[in-house]
């Protein structure tokens, strides 16, 4: 009896690898073998000699990177262009939160919401196509308006600063809804009575939001801030990438263009993929510790 | 709760409802747009009398882009990407995220497995190594290249587990008292039952392969091959230089390559705004679960 139990538990532990198999030959290739491929951030890479025929340089594409006159911008434009999303990020969906929240018509809260949720599922490709068309500087309706109240044309996408107002706003419109839809959420789980009572000592819709409601959605603003740190170094490459031009490049140039230009473009393999590690080892020391962070305060778990 | 209605309440009210349709507005009205160019002449387009409504309603360029080779290719490609993409997919991800859903008692290997795929969510090659490795394994320009290297995604591994993991451990005990083994019982009593959340992560694939432009890009060497989106970028970046066929823009009045890739924008969005309301509830329960149960 106890034999015949270890060996079925046997038996179905090895079903359990071997229905894992596909999926972890495929992560092994295209995961792990990338990241073995980091060797080349190495190398003098030459395609044609391959991973171990090129001339190993030490850290000799790092210098080169740093040594380049862009770097500095392109970490500069990085760092500024993701941490202003980041707080309109929390600042946006808050508020439209708690706008929601006071809607008692559910058909309007409802239709506010799948409209609002709408550009989230769109890709970059489109809402760009979308944004180059409203916002050209000769035909677009967004420059026609101006033209109707005497302003002249503004080249949105041409004009440095203009273009992070742009990054930033478009950025707004497509991810807006996701946060807003789990801010609401929140609003929704406070409890009610705490509403009742303070309606009973007399305090006002106001004081109502400012003392139960904010406070009571502190945990999940923390926890999606906290989150959101590990992506400080992903400004948005389907975003920017879809977007820039060489004549913003100086305040639109982030991380993974410049990979984007220096790898794919221009085939410089091995420093491209330096920038890249680099970013890698950023983003992991970042993401552990957010998600260390959030752990320790608000006891998430990815598993 | 007791609704007081004081003047400035009923402000607050009324002025909320004017902000949110508004805000509302502001989103909506870009994407309408771009549909009432699509159906407007191109005279009317160019004047900049066209808001949201079509000005000289017609179907000219919807015409012309069917019968577009590229755009017809690139749709043809993106739908077969969609077909390989999601079944391979759902496949891999209910294969993967039933083994990892037992617990450490019954599957003693489940803790190293588990940080064999966590680790490629913190941790990753970067753009040039996994464009060689693509290279590499001989997928450039085929469409492996668009579903393969994408094809284990682990955060709908870990959504999938949890949905297993939810379900009463009866099931998979009485199964197996009944002589079911670890494939059966997976095929036959867990599988059934998890129709909503298949149905749930199948969507989410439909949108990522749809909306892919990036690997199209760079994997792809003959245009013929773009999966839609990356065809579009194509269109999108070479704007100014008019795509239109000469011939056809004498011939016809209401086509000009605005209008056209007014048309090929709104297109390509349709059938992400027919299945994304659906997943307008999943993330209310999913996503706030997720992040609250610890």
């Amino acid at each position: 009896m106890e034999t015949t139990g270890i060996r079925k538990s046997g038996r179905i532990a090895s079903a359990y690898h071997l229905m894992l198999l596909p999926a972890v030959i495929l992560v092994l290739i295209y995961s792990y073998g990338p990241i073995a491929g980091i060797v080349i951030a190495f190398q003098d890479f030459v395609p044609s000699k391959g991973w171990f025929g090129s001339d190993w340089i030490g850290l000799g594409n790092f210098e080169y990177v740093f040594n380049m006159p862009d770097t500095m911008q392109v970490l500069k434009n990085t760092l500024l262009i993701s941490l202003m999303k980041m707080i309109v990020g929390i600042i946006f969906p808050l508020t439209l939160a708690i706008l929601l929240s006071e809607v008692k018509n559910a058909l309007f809260k409802r239709t506010v919401q799948t409209i609002v949720y709408m550009p989230y599922f769109l890709s970059w490709v489109i809402l760009s196509g979308i944004l180059v068309d409203i916002l050209s500087p000769t035909d677009g309706i967004v420059n026609n308006a101006l033209h109707v109240f005497g302003i002249d044309s503004i080249y949105f996408l041409g004009d440095g600063v203009w273009f992070r107002i742009v990054l930033i706003a478009s950025h707004i419109w497509k991810e807006l809804g996701f946060d807003t839809i789990v801010y609401l959420a929140a609003i929704l789980s406070i409890d009610k009575s705490l509403y009742e009572a303070a309606s009973l000592d007399g305090a006002g819709h106001m004081k109502q939001t400012w003392h139960i409601t904010l406070p009571g959605m502190r945990p999940i603003v923390v926890l999606l801030s906290v989150l959101s740190l590990g992506n400080i170094l992903n400004a948005g490459f389907d975003q920017v990438f879809n977007l820039y031009s060489p004549q913003v490049y100086d305040s639109a140039d982030i991380l993974d263009t410049f990979v984007y230009r220096i790898g794919i473009e221009q085939m410089q393999y091995g420093v491209a993929t330096a920038v890249g590690l680099f970013k890698s080892v950023v983003s992991l020391i970042f993401i552990s510790g957010s998600y260390f962070m959030a752990y320790r305060f608000a006891n998430y778990r990815i598993f | 709760m007791i609704e007081r209605r004081t003047p400035s309440r009923m402000l607050f009210l009324y002025g909320n409802y004017v902000i949110l349709t508004l805000f509302a507005i502001t989103c909506l009205f870009p994407i309408l747009h771009m549909a009432a160019m699509s159906l407007s002449s191109n005279s009317a387009v160019t004047a900049g009398w066209v808001t949201v409504w079509p000005v000289d309603f017609n179907l000219d360029t919807y015409k012309y882009i069917v019968r577009n080779q590229s755009f017809l290719y690139s749709a043809v490609n993106s739908f077969e990407r969609l077909s390989l993409g999601v079944s391979l997919g759902l496949a891999l991800t209910i294969l993967a995220a039933y083994p990892l859903s037992k617990s450490n008692l019954k599957f003693r290997s489940r803790t190293v497995y588990s940080w064999f795929f966590v680790i490629t969510m913190i941790f990753n090659g970067g753009l040039i190594p996994t464009f060689m490795v693509v290279k590499e394994t001989g997928l450039m320009d085929s469409i492996g290249a668009l579903v393969i290297p994408s094809a284990v995604n682990v955060f709908n591994i870990v959504l999938m587990l949890n949905f297993f993991r939810s379900q009463p451990i009866e099931l998979e005990e009485s199964a197996q008292i009944d002589g079911a083994g670890a494939w059966r019982t997976l095929w036959s009593i867990y599988l059934p039952i998890s129709k909503p959340s298949l149905a749930t992560i199948a969507l989410f694939t439909i949108i990522f392969h749809w909306n892919a432009w990036f690997d199209g890009l760079i994997y792809m060497n003959s245009p013929t091959h773009y999966p839609l989106q990356t065809y579009l970028r194509t269109v999108i970046v070479s704007h100014d230089l008019s795509n239109v066929n000469a011939s056809d823009f004498s011939m016809i009045q209401n086509i000009s390559s605005r209008t056209v890739l007014a048309a090929q924008l709104f297109v390509s969005m349709l059938p992400v705004l027919c299945i994304y309301p659906f997943l307008q509830k999943y993330f209310v329960h999913g996503l706030v679960l997720g992040s609250v149960k610890g």
